[in-house]
């Protein structure tokens, strides 16, 4: 039983397709930001796994930035929600309309 | 043989959290389980031979991130929660097409081959914080100062977006 990069892409895959699964189906915008978090987790994996494999550095200085966007987005993000919840009361996505074309 | 075992149970532990995740009733718990999966992606972190990025996980994600949300979930205090979506003909649909994209993945991933275990003597030291300081400080320097800004940038519309009246 040797533990390969497959099983890694094999777990990854997995945990991505909760997370879009956890998009698609949720309706509170807090929640759908966490399944945009646990996909950012998925990738993460993948990079780790292949800097493990390739015996290379640079993928976990990728990891590094995508943590750093994760950090940001979820930053402005609940921030957004804050300032909308101010205004509407609410959290649901369906009811956020306000920018649809 | 023991690294498959820690293998599997994490990789049971972060599934099993991931889909409490997304079907929780209560966005507390929701919340909760995310710190739990976020503990157990940095488990798997050190067993691929990244400490570094095991502890900024537990930092950043358990530590700081998760704090945020745990934050708006307190501030925005729902009387009515938001329900699930309530059309079953849109789930369903939903579902054949999520069930296609998995097997497309892992279909894949299994047509392309299992990837031979990796060397042990290779050029990734166990301890390898310098070769990442390295590695950002030389040929991903720019990268790195346009994140340090973009972090600034979110900080300020974090502050702007969340005051009540500037």
């Amino acid at each position: 039983m040797i533990i390969t990069t497959t099983h890694y892409m094999l777990l990854s895959a997995a945990l991505f397709t909760l997370g879009i699964i956890g998009v698609m189906t949720r309706r509170n915008v807090i929640i759908i930001l966490m399944s945009i978090e646990l996909m950012l987790n998925a990738v993460n994996i993948n990079f780790i796994a292949f800097s493990h494999q390739l015996q290379n550095v640079v993928g976990q200085v990728f990891a590094v930035f995508v943590i750093v966007v994760a950090a940001a987005e979820a930053a402005v993000g609940l921030g957004i929600i804050l300032a909308f919840y101010r205004n509407k009361e609410t959290v649901n996505i369906d009811e956020m309309g306000l920018m649809r074309w | 043989m023991a690294e498959a075992v820690a293998f599997y149970i994490c990789a049971a532990l972060i599934l099993g959290f991931g889909a409490l995740v997304i079907t929780a009733k209560s966005t507390v718990h929701s919340v909760l389980y995310l710190v739990a999966d976020f503990l157990c992606v940095a488990a798997l972190y050190v067993m691929l031979q990244a400490p570094f990025l095991a502890v900024i996980q537990v930092m950043v994600y358990a530590g700081g991130i998760v704090v945020l949300y745990l934050f708006v979930v307190m501030l925005v205090n729902l009387k009515r929660p938001p329900e699930a979506h309530s059309d079953p003909r849109r789930l369903g649909r939903l579902g054949v097409a999520m069930a296609a994209a998995v097997l497309v993945e892992f279909a894949a991933i299994f047509a392309l081959g299992w990837a031979k275990p990796a060397s042990a003597g290779g050029a990734l030291s166990p301890n390898n914080v310098e070769q990442i300081g390295r590695a950002l400080y030389t040929d991903y320097l720019i990268p790195f100062e346009v994140a340090s800004v973009l972090l600034l940038v979110a900080m300020i519309g974090a502050i702007v977006l969340a005051k009540r009246e500037l």
